[in-house]
């Protein structure tokens, strides 16, 4: 049993960290998202030149660096801590998750586009009336000759403003919700047909409602097998947990740390209120919170590779790091009293991005019972 | 001990219902469906609408205008209004300051500002929390030096800085809390002010808030000159007129009925709204359970706060217990908050704004906005004394500890 990080993994550590500290404080990102694009192209370009972290989880042949899942968490954990808005999720982890895992044709090619930092993806799978359930589609994709003609509108598709692909779930066979019927669809930005109402999130990202009206698909624009795409969908999107969950790790740290530091500083009846114990007992509770997500990040990360354990690993790990998201994100607030609710401070942009974390690919309820058919079975 | 109402509280409720139906401004109505920050004369619609019927002031004596309703009047009175998402009274003037002024001041200060107050004339801001001191209030520093100017006149010269002001940018003026004894224990040497907003010297600063609103200031105060007269209550003993009127904040602060309503809400939500096996969400079990247990809370909260109106008609005051509903009544309101935000799903993290600063938003209508009411109902547990700090008086004032 080993929890250590190797040498490689501490260094892109103490890259990725390095990096956000001089490039991205708190200051630099609110005026970057305050005015167009909205994002950092100057960041992206960065992370795929000067840090090289864009080709972490993929093999050398590739042109990565021969990482995995660890290394994934290792870089979203740092993102994490400086909120980054630039879609490493959606590209590196989502994107390249089913590139890998498909045996898609074009892989190794999209593959190098996102190492370089050219391809950007967003993952086009939530539909208004879906929520949580990844088979529930009303997207269609029919049979048209070779090739697929796709049609439907999707939900809330964090990055799709500057994507330069989507990943598209959408209905080939089967009824709105059977899980056989789902397959994958590569779309590219500029097809026919495809177009987005774009808007940011309140806790800074961008995202859109992106539309598909006729558009023709080539044979090639498949991922995976047809009309059986949904384990390929549920495996990447319990590698996006994963990911998410180190993301929510760095957060939860920046929420207790700066709580700690908070009240150590602040002053209230001649004394710091870090002295009351009602609070040092819920600063405790804070930092066992963090503590238990930071162990189900790695247990998850961990069963990424154990098809049997995994999603109900994946599960485990999201309903712990809801629960600690609300319960970590709302104390800091409170413990930062009227400080906590100012947009000036970083405080309450952290606890933004944890209460968006804590329902992202599924909110604790949804989990839980997920977590619960797995483990449980069937209920009576 | 009985839970019904006579045929004439009934009556009361019926005649409540088409008031409002028959004068709830169509203005005002629109203006809060369509969801927008309000104008200042929007605020103050409803409560000229009110001041005109004699209706403004419930909780004020009869002789200055108030209705004379007894408790159960006016839990019928705060449920119809609530449940017709009539837009609260602001509270500065009519249940914070007022209170004050016909409980401590003279015959001339009531007749000076009470009709003011009564009519929405004066916007009233509260200046109390200072950059350090928040929970400990008392240990406030604003200073004010009593000086007889050129004109033989008294005056107080006030120097600080406010923050928190809550709709401060509206102000015409303000109540503070000053020190006029730097020498005194901290809870003697304080005053009680009212300043006019336009006098040389204050500044208003927008605070923004973490879900982008502005609805709190900084008010910077730079050799203000305030006469006198204006102070209420005898210098150094501001602080009696304080804690009476943060007993006030307290009892008001349940919300029990727009809580009842914001329930109804979250309940026609969740029967829209899918879940995750494709049938409403109200029928998934997780989701009603937290309903379920959410409404008897609320219930808890209400007859609670029902036996402190039946005391207060028996002729005690708002006493420490108040801190209960402060403490039950903002939980309730943040979990109906979350509740809310949880149900809509993926539609919960649009912003109300499109990137080209349109104000249509995506999902469905009822979704735009649930995350910043969420953020900014953080407050909530905050402002009006911290639920730690309400934790404290019950332990103290309550179990004697």
């Amino acid at each position: 049993m080993d929890f250590s990080f190797t040498e490689e993994q501490s260094m892109l550590r103490d890259t990725v960290a390095s990096y956000l500290a001089d490039n991205y404080d708190f200051d630099k990102r609110r005026a970057a998202l305050a005015k167009a694009p909205n994002w950092r192209p100057d960041v992206w370009k960065a992370f795929a030149e000067e840090l090289g972290i864009l080709g972490a989880p993929f093999s050398e042949e590739l042109g990565g660096l021969g990482g995995g899942p660890i290394e994934n968490m290792v870089v979203m954990e740092e993102l994490g801590k400086a909120l980054v808005v630039e879609p490493y999720l959606p590209t590196v982890v989502i994107g390249g998750g089913f590139l890998k895992h498909s045996g898609y044709a074009g892989a190794a090619d999209l593959i190098g586009g996102i190492i370089g930092g050219q391809n950007i993806f967003a993952f086009a799978y939530a539909e208004p009336q879906g929520r949580y359930n990844l088979a529930d589609l009303t997207t269609t994709a029919k049979k048209d000759g070779a090739g697929y003609v796709l049609n439907g509108h999707k939900a809330v598709v964090i990055g799709a403003p500057y994507a330069t692909h989507f990943i598209v779930t959408a209905r080939t066979a089967g009824g709105q919700r059977d899980a056989q019927g789902v397959s994958v669809f590569l779309v590219e930005r500029g097809a026919a047909g495809v177009s987005t109402r774009d808007y940011p999130t309140v806790d800074g990202f961008l995202a859109s409602e992106v539309y598909f009206e006729n558009v023709s698909l080539g044979a090639d624009a498949l991922i995976g097998p047809a009309d059986n795409g949904l384990p390929l969908v549920e495996k990447v999107v319990d590698e996006a947990i994963a990911a998410t969950c180190a993301e929510a790790c760095g957060v939860l740290r920046r929420l207790q740390e700066g709580t700690v530091e908070y009240t150590k500083q602040r002053k209230q009846f001649g004394v710091p209120i870090s002295s009351f114990q009602v609070l040092q007992h819920r600063m405790v509770d804070m930092f066992i919170n963090l503590e238990q997500s930071i162990s189900m990040t790695y247990m998850a990360t961990i069963k990424l590779s154990d098809d049997a354990e995994r999603s109900k690993a994946a599960s485990a790990a999201k309903v712990q790091i809801g629960k600690a998201c609300k319960f970590v994100g709302e104390q800091a607030i409170q413990l930062h009293g009227g400080m906590g609710m100012t947009d000036e401070m970083a405080i309450g942009h952290y606890f933004k991005r944890a209460t968006m974390i804590a329902s992202a690919f599924g909110s604790v309820d949804h989990h839980l019972s997920r977590y619960e058919f797995l483990s449980l079975g069937q209920a009576a | 001990m009985n839970l019904d109402f006579t045929p004439e509280e009934n009556a009361f409720r019926e005649e409540v219902r088409a008031f409002i139906r028959d004068n709830y401004p169509a203005e005002l109505r629109k203006a809060q469906d369509e969801g927008r920050q309000l104008t200042k004369e929007e605020y103050l619609l409803w409560h000229k609408v009110l001041a005109k019927k004699g209706w403004v002031a419930p909780g004020w004596p009869k002789e200055l205008g108030g209705t004379g309703w007894t408790p159960t009047q006016k839990y019928i009175w705060s449920e119809e209004t609530a449940k017709a998402d009539c837009l609260p009274i602001l509270p500065f003037g009519m249940s914070m300051l007022a209170p004050v002024i016909y409980t401590f001041g003279t015959d001339e200060q009531k007749k000076k500002f009470l009709p003011d107050i009564y009519n929405g004339d004066i916007w009233w801001c509260q200046g109390y929390s200072e950059p350090g001191a928040g929970s400990d209030l008392a240990s406030l520093k604003t200073k004010a030096e009593r000086i007889t100017a050129d004109d033989g006149k008294e005056y107080y010269i006030v120097n600080g800085q406010k923050t928190w002001t809550t709709l401060g940018q509206y102000a015409d003026w303000g109540f503070f809390l000053v020190r006029t004894d730097p020498d005194a224990k901290p809870q003697s040497g304080i005053s009680f002010l009212l300043i006019d907003m336009k006098t040389p010297g204050i500044e208003v600063r927008r605070i923004t808030t973490l879900e982008g609103g502005h609805e709190v200031n900084d008010v910077f105060l730079d050799n203000v000159k305030v006469p006198v007269e204006n102070r209420i209550f005898h210098e150094n003993q501001g602080w009696t007129c304080a804690k009476a009127l943060l007993a006030h904040e307290r009892t008001g602060i349940a919300g029990v009925a727009r809580s009842k309503r914001n329930l109804e809400k979250l309940r026609k939500i969740a029967s829209t709204e899918r879940s995750d096996a494709g049938g409403s969400l109200i029928g998934d079990a997780f989701f009603r359970r937290k309903v379920a247990e959410l409404e008897i809370d609320l219930t808890a909260l209400e007859f609670t706060e029902l036996r402190t109106l039946a005391g207060e008609s028996s002729g005690k005051g708002p006493g420490p217990e108040s801190s209960i509903l402060k403490i039950k009544g903002t939980e309730i309101q943040q979990r109906l908050q979350e509740l809310a935000l949880e149900a809509v799903g993926h539609y919960g993290a649009p912003f109300l704004r499109d990137l080209r600063g349109s104000n249509l938003g995506v999902g469905p209508e009822y979704a735009d906005g649930l995350a910043g009411e969420y953020f900014n109902g953080r407050k909530t547990s905050i402002y009006g004394g911290s639920n730690e700090i309400q934790r404290n008086i019950i332990a103290k004032m309550v179990l004697g500890l």
